[in-house]
């Protein structure tokens, strides 16, 4: 394989695997600090790459918004869903047991599936793409990588150091942390739990409806998207270890190097490879590779 | 004559990462004796005798049971060569009635998995060590009751039944006169003077006056490592203890 | 003893509509009974697993598809294969998958045991999907429905009906077989509390592998009935709206029973009947799932115990708190 093909398989890894994080960690985030197995975090997902597609013709006409205003007001609107969500639903699921979770968020699936078919329709979309990021760079003599991709993989990691900054810096992050390792003491500290759930729900949602937003342009806006993500997230939270974002990064990354250079060498086998791993993996260590926090 | 030794720690340590939660403990343990081993919150009991019971290896050292060394044999392998344990906090089966409890227990002995045309209730085998048990700890009136609505003492006592029911020969029993009344504590005591005879046990409590009156051999442990050890005369009298241990207590 | 009694008059009652039924229906009722009937079979597997063992897999769907993949993909061509030797190598294809995924996912707990069977169920449904060795993915047809002799013949609807019930009603009876046997026991004490098992001399993990892998022939058996009968077989039936449904089943039934797993099916499949039918939604009917979802969320949530249980939750709220439920050592029918 030339030099310039492995560079660009190894953006394209690294593109989809920090994209998988930030949907996952809103996934392992929930589950390891509520206590929540959440089935329909896939569909913020698709809730996320809706809204860019319906949103942009309203953003540009309303105030002649362009991309950035649309992720903002998407932005807005899935923290205020996560929001809602969790104060009529989710709120209700903490004390329940795992398999009742389980049941309950698919059945949600099926009405944000359902509802997204009755006012957006079925079919598949493209979101714009916007037009200063939409030009290449060369790489090497002949090949050429788009930009977008690159300010894909950009939004993701500044989004994670972001995240990272939190966790360890404010005093946010560190009820959040102690949250995930201990609930009843966070309590006791007379830290308002209720509170803090909701933020941390609002910010699992938020980051899974911008990752949509921001794939949208180059993975296209479709209605199964969220399935899929979903339970690749699974398999990033099971080798990850659950409420551990370091993990996530992690298991992201490596699902992203395996899933493109398995798509490059083995198409067929390909969507199989990621699970030989996560089998592979559980062999060594049954909880995931890293303890919450 | 000297007594058969049926169980026997030697030297055992368990760390978990940087933390040492035993720290080169032994003891022995003789049939027909009561070894009681007391010590503040976190100082390494209930690890001591996870270890005997097999939850986890030890990270150093070895188990003996009945002469042979068992460091590395899982729990279920352990306790169907003869060692029994209860817990701390109640592992009965709270839907299952009380001759069902010990019932399933003493089918550990009589398994017979591929045998599904047999009705398990009416295992002989079983249900004779069943009936025994319980009644040998004064449930036998309360058989066919579910175990959840048992008071406290009676599921302490079907704890030990549910021991029992293995036909045991050493009992690791973590503190079982937990939240008991004197009367219960008393009708425990009796019991536990019944059985020793036939078994060795190792006794976890916090209760003092109840180890003092039934124990024949105390190890006292303090942040993981064996302070003293000996007969309860002995124990009470070392200075160690009073200052770290005795002194501090009521 | 005089608990068991009305149960056990239920199961067999039930038997014998269903043996009656074919007396007084049409075609379209046949079809209809005949894949509730598949499908409690699917949900007894799963209850047992899940009912009886406190193993909650969310992968049930592989054994069920690779069951029906196998049916079709070991069929020869034109000719009826014998049903002597292809059923019990679909249910052994199926038996295989779940040791695999059994010995694999048993070493994984409570929720990470949930996601872990998800995602080998998807693995399954990957090879089938994107690989040569499941035909495409739209799906293979039967062409020829296999026979035993000159005795049965499988492409007979009624014979087919009569298979089917049979095989009903031996899963049925091996099931509350295994429950009352030591074994069964084993499961029920494992699924209390395994801790307390093993502490008692049991080890755990053969018996929940053994459980893993008969209840996933189980699942087999019931996706060899499903391709027989369709004649065609599509990756759909691996995907985990398929596991989804069947968990739902034995939970709307009533987990812990085995005629909670007939009863949901029963209901299950009705109920998405209703939904998509047009006749009482008008056009609504397209947006079933959304009816399905609410469903769902509603009947998680008021009825606990599923439908099994709601006699009891209806004598509780008229006659205020009797006796706290409790099981009896052979509740499990």
């Amino acid at each position: 394989m030339e030099l310039a093909t492995f560079l660009i398989q190894c953006l394209n890894a690294l593109q989809y695997g920090l994209l998988l994080f930030l949907v996952a960690s809103g996934l392992t985030l929930i589950f390891g600090i509520m206590g929540v197995i959440n089935l329909a975090h896939g569909s913020f997902y698709m809730i996320g790459a809706y809204m860019a597609y319906a949103l942009a013709p309203i953003v540009a006409n309303t105030f002649g918004g362009g991309f950035i205003s649309t992720l903002m007001v998407g932005l807005v609107l899935s923290v205020l869903l996560g929001y809602v969500l969790e104060w009529t639903f989710f709120s209700f699921l903490y004390e329940r047991e795992h398999l009742q979770q389980v049941l309950m968020t698919y059945g949600l699936i099926l009405i944000f599936e359902e509802l997204r078919s009755m006012l957006l329709g079925d079919d598949v979309h493209g979101a714009p793409m916007p037009s200063w990021l939409s030009g290449s760079f060369a790489l090497g003599e002949i090949m050429t990588y788009p930009i977008y991709r690159l300010f894909v993989s950009g939004v993701c990691l500044a989004l994670a150091l972001g995240m990272y900054l939190v966790f360890s810096r404010t005093r946010l992050g560190m009820m959040i942390r102690a949250g995930a390792s201990n609930r009843e003491m966070v309590q006791s500290l007379g830290v308002d739990i209720k509170f803090l759930y909701r933020v941390v729900f609002a910010a699992g949602v938020a980051l899974a409806a911008l990752a949509g937003m921001v794939a949208a342009p180059v993975s296209s806006v479709y209605p199964g998207m969220g399935n899929q993500v979903l339970i690749i997230c699974f398999v990033v939270v099971v080798i990850g270890g659950i409420g551990s974002i370091r993990g996530a990064m992690l298991a992201s990354l490596m699902i992203g190097l395996v899933d493109t250079f398995g798509n490059v060498f083995f198409p067929q086998a390909a969507g199989v490879l990621v699970y030989v791993m996560m089998a592979l993996v559980l062999l060594w260590k049954p909880e995931g590779l890293f303890k919450a926090g | 004559m000297s007594s058969e030794i049926l169980l026997r720690g030697l030297e055992l340590t368990r760390r978990w990462g940087g933390v040492v939660a035993v720290n080169q403990v032994s003891l022995d343990l003789e049939r027909g004796t009561v070894h009681a081993v007391i010590g503040t919150n976190g100082a390494g009991k209930s690890t001591l005798i996870n270890l005997l019971s097999g939850e986890y290896p030890p990270s150093e050292g070895r188990v003996e049971l009945l002469g042979q060394d068992v460091s590395n044999w899982s729990q279920p392998r352990r306790a169907r060569a003869g060692l029994g344990r209860s817990y701390q906090r109640n592992t009965i089966f709270p839907s299952f009635t009380v001759f069902e409890n010990c019932r399933l227990s003493a089918q550990a002995h009589w398994q017979k998995p591929w045998a599904i045309w047999q009705s398990a209730r009416h295992c002989p085998d079983s249900s004779a060590v069943a009936s025994h048990a319980a009644r040998r700890v004064g449930l036998g009136d309360l058989m066919d009751r579910p175990a959840g609505l048992l008071s406290h003492g009676q599921k302490r006592q079907l704890e030990i039944a549910m021991c029992l029911a293995t036909e045991p020969q050493v009992l690791l029993l973590d503190e079982p006169l937990a939240g008991m009344g004197a009367e219960e504590t008393d009708r425990m005591l009796a019991l536990l003077d019944e059985l020793k005879p036939g078994h060795a046990i190792l006794l976890v409590e916090h209760d003092m006056d109840a180890v003092f009156r039934i124990a024949d051999r105390i190890t006292v442990m303090v942040n993981g490592c064996q302070v003293a050890s000996g007969t309860p005369e002995d124990v009470r009298n070392n200075p160690e203890v009073q200052s770290a241990y005795l002194g501090e207590e009521h | 003893m005089s608990r068991s009694v009305p149960k056990y008059a239920f199961v067999i009652a039930a038997f014998v509509a269903l043996a009656l039924y074919p007396l007084v229906a049409g075609k379209y009722g046949i079809d209809l009974i005949s894949k509730i009937m598949v499908y409690a079979i699917f949900a007894l597997s799963l209850e047992l697993l899940v009912g009886s063992t406190g193993l909650v897999c969310f992968g049930q769907a592989a054994f069920f598809g690779l069951g029906a993949y196998a049916t079709v993909l070991l069929s020869p061509g034109y000719e009826p294969s014998s049903l002597l030797w292809l059923l019990p190598a679909a249910m052994g294809v199926a038996g295989a998958y779940a040791l695999f995924m059994g010995a694999l996912s048993l070493r994984t707990k409570g929720v990470y045991f949930i996601m872990v069977t998800l995602a080998f169920a998807q693995m399954a449904f990957y090879v089938i999907h994107d690989t040569p060795l499941g035909g495409g993915t739209d799906g293979i047809y039967l062409n020829a429905k296999p026979i035993m002799g000159a005795l049965l013949d499988l492409d007979r609807p009624m014979q087919l009906y009569g298979f089917t019930l049979a095989s009903l009603i031996g899963t049925f009876g091996l099931l509350a077989l295994l429950l009352q046997s030591r074994f069964g026991r084993a499961l029920a004490g494992i699924r209390v509390n395994e801790q307390r098992m093993r502490a008692t001399g049991f080890s755990t993990y053969p018996y929940k592998l053994a459980a893993f892998v008969i209840s996933g022939a189980l699942a087999g058996l019931a996706g060899f009935l499903f391709a027989v009968k369709d004649g065609f077989v599509n990756p759909e039936m691996l995907g985990w709206h398929q596991s989804g449904a069947v968990l739902i089943m034995i939970i709307f039934g009533g987990l812990g029973h085995l005629r909670g797993a007939l009863i949901g099916a029963f209901a299950f499949v009705l109920l998405q009947e209703l939904f998509m039918s047009e006749a009482i939604f008008g056009s609504f009917a397209k947006h079933w799932h959304l009816s399905l979802g609410l469903t769902i969320i509603a009947s998680v949530a008021l009825l606990p115990r599923g439908l099994v249980g709601l006699p009891e939750q209806i004598s509780q709220r008229l006659g205020g708190l009797r006796n706290p439920r409790h099981e009896e050592a052979e509740d499990e029918l």
